[in-house]
C-alpha cells in the first residue's frame, strides 16, 4: 500500500470531502423540505393531495436514484430544464431524500396515539393547532433517529453525483486513479473520508436526539 | 327545527360506523346542573354517545343541542370547524386512558388551551393554573410531567384541564376504569366535588355505586338504544325491564 502517494494527494481529497459535505447538507434541507411538503400531503385531508403525496414516494423511492440523477440532467435540457451537475445533483438527490423523509415523517406523525389529537380537539384547538401544539412536539422526539437514518443513506448517496461529473469525493478518487493507476489507495482514502463525515454526523444525531428525550 | 327548551337535547341520535349501527334512534334531555349516568354493557354505545356531544363521532342522524345551539348543523367545512371549536370550549372531557399531554407539565397541560384560545395574560395563566389544579388536590405536583404522576394524579390532571376552559358540560367516559383499584377514590372525590358545586355532568360509569350516589338519572343502554333510565333509586332497586335487571345482577354479582 502507498502511503506516501496517499498523504501527498489527500489535501486535494480533502477539498473534494467539502464538496460532498456541502451538497450532503443542501441535500438535506432540500430533502427536509420536500419530506414535510410530502408528510402534509400524505396526511391532507384532500384526496388528491394524498393521492399526489403517495406517487411522489413511490415513483422516487420506485427507482434507482442514479436514473433520476441522469433524467434531471442529461434529460432535463431537452424539456428546458438547464442545470449545472452540482445544481441537478442537489436537486435530484434532494428529491428524492425527500421522498424517503416523507415516510419517516409521516410514521412518526401517525404514531401518536390518537387520543392526543382528540383530547385537543376536545379543548377546542383547531386541527392545525392540536397539530403544532401536541401533535408535532411529540413527533419530533420520534422522527430524530429514523431521520439520521435518512441523512446517513443520502451522504452516502451523494457518491452517485460523480457519475454527473459533479468533482466531490468519489469523482476525486476515479480522477486519480487514472494519472496514480493505484485505484485500492484512492477508493480507500475516499472511504475514509466518508466514514468520518458519517461518523461525525452520527454522533450530532445521537446528542439531537439525547437532547429532545429529556423528561 | 324546534327550538331547543332543555340545557343538552339529544334528538333522534343515530350513528353508523359502516354497516354496524351503533345508535338507534336516541333522544335524551339533560337540564342545567343535572347529572345524568349512562351504564350498559361492553359495546352499547355509551361512548359512542357521549362522543357524539361534543363531535368527535358525528352522528350519522339526528341532531345535538347544547344551550340553544346545535352543536352538528349543516355548515360548509371552514365554518364547521370554526363553529365546532366554538362549541367544544363550553364542553370538557375526560377519557378514560387520560390522555395528558406527556410534553408538557401539569401546569402546561391545564393552561395550554386557554392560553392560545382566550389570549390570558401570563398572570393570569399561572393564577388558573394554580386555581385549577388546587381544585383536584395536584397543586404540590404542579410543575411534573405526566410521567412522573400515578394514574389518580394524571386524571385529575386532566380533570383540572378540561375545567380550565370554563365548560358549561363535562362529558366523563369511564374515567376511573383504567385506575387500579385505590386510586379510583381519589378521582370519584373530584367528581362528586363538581357535583356539589352543580356542574352539569354525563357519565358513563362501569361503577354502580358511584353512579347511584352522584347522579340525578341513570340511562341504562344496550345494544345502540336507552332501554331503561331513572334516578337511581328507582333504576337500581326496581328496574322495570329484564335487559335491565340482568345486566344489574350479572354486573353486582360481578363486582362482589
Ligand atoms: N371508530 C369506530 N369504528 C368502527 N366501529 C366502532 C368505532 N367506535 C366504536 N365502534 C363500535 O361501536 C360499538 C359501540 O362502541 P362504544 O365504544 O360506543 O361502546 P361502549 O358502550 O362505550 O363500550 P365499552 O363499555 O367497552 O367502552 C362497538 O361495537 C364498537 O366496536
Ligand atoms: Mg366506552
Amino acid at each position: 500500500m502507498d502511503i506516501d502517494l496517499m498523504l501527498k494527494v489527500y489535501p486535494f481529497f480533502l477539498e473534494a470531502a467539502w464538496v460532498t459535505i456541502v451538497l450532503s447538507v443542501l441535500t438535506a434541507i432540500l430533502g427536509l423540505i420536500c419530506g414535510t411538503l410530502g408528510a402534509a400531503a400524505r396526511l391532507s385531508r384532500f384526496a388528491l393531495l394524498r393521492f399526489l403525496g403517495a406517487a411522489y414516494v413511490s415513483v422516487f423511492r420506485g427507482t434507482p436514484a442514479l436514473i433520476q440523477l441522469f433524467i434531471l440532467y442529461f434529460g432535463g435540457p431537452q424539456i428546458g430544464i438547464q442545470l449545472d451537475a452540482f445544481e441537478a445533483g442537489v436537486i435530484g438527490l434532494g428529491i428524492n431524500a425527500g421522498a424517503y423523509m416523507t415516510e419517516t415523517i409521516r410514521g412518526a406523525i401517525i404514531a401518536i396515539d390518537k387520543g392526543q389529537r382528540e383530547a385537543a380537539r376536545t379543548l377546542g384547538l383547531s386541527s392545525w393547532q392540536a397539530t403544532y401544539k401536541v401533535i408535532l412536539p411529540q413527533s419530533a422526539r420520534l422522527m430524530v433517529r429514523p431521520l439520521g437514518v435518512n441523512l446517513n443513506m443520502l451522504i452516502k448517496a451523494t457518491a452517485l453525483v460523480a457519475a454527473i461529473a459533479v468533482v466531490e469525493l468519489t469523482y476525486t478518487a476515479q480522477r486519480y486513479i487514472g494519472s496514480t493507476y493505484k485505484p485500492f489507495e484512492m477508493f480507500l482514502l475516499a472511504g475514509i473520508l466518508y466514514m468520518i463525515i458519517i461518523y461525525v454526523t452520527g454522533r450530532g444525531v445521537a446528542w439531537l436526539d439525547r437532547k429532545v428525550q429529556i423528561n | 327545527m324546534t327550538e331547543q327548551t332543555h340545557f343538552v337535547e339529544i334528538r333522534h341520535a343515530q350513528k353508523s360506523f359502516g354497516a354496524l349501527e351503533v345508535l338507534k334512534d336516541i333522544s335524551l334531555n339533560v337540564e342545567r346542573g343535572q347529572i345524568v349516568g349512562i351504564i350498559g354493557s361492553s359495546g352499547s354505545g355509551k361512548s359512542t354517545l357521549l362522543r357524539a356531544i361534543n363531535d368527535l363521532d358525528p352522528l350519522t342522524g339526528g341532531e345535538i343541542w347544547l344551550d340553544g345551539v346545535q352543536v352538528n348543523k349543516t355548515l360548509p367545512h371552514r365554518q364547521y370547524e370554526k363553529h365546532i371549536n366554538e362549541m367544544r370550549q363550553n364542553v370538557g372531557m375526560v377519557f378514560q386512558h387520560f390522555n395528558l399531554f406527556p410534553h408538557m407539565t401539569a401546569r402546561e397541560n391545564v393552561t395550554m388551551a386557554p392560553k392560545l384560545l382566550k389570549g390570558l395574560s401570563q398572570a393570569d395563566v399561572d393564577k388558573l393554573a394554580e386555581e385549577q389544579l388546587d381544585k383536584v388536590g395536584m397543586l404540590e405536583r404542579i410543575d411534573y410531567y405526566p410521567s412522573q404522576l400515578s394514574g389518580g394524579q394524571k386524571q385529575r390532571v386532566a380533570i383540572a384541564r378540561a375545567l380550565a376552559m370554563k365548560p358549561k358540560l363535562m362529558l366523563f367516559d369511564e374515567a376511573t376504569s383504567a385506575l387500579d383499584p385505590e386510586l379510583v377514590e381519589e378521582v370519584n372525590l373530584v367528581m362528586k366535588k363538581l357535583a356539589e358545586e352543580h356542574m352539569t355532568m354525563i357519565i358513563v360509569t362501569h361503577e354502580m355505586d358511584f353512579a347511584a350516589s352522584v347522579c340525578d338519572r341513570v340511562l341504562f343502554m344496550d345494544k345502540g338504544v336507552v332501554v331503561e333510565e331513572g334516578p337511581p333509586s328507582v333504576l337500581f332497586k326496581n328496574p322495570t325491564q329484564d335487559r335491565t335487571r340482568e345486566f344489574l345482577r350479572k354486573h353486582i354479582e360481578g363486582a362482589s
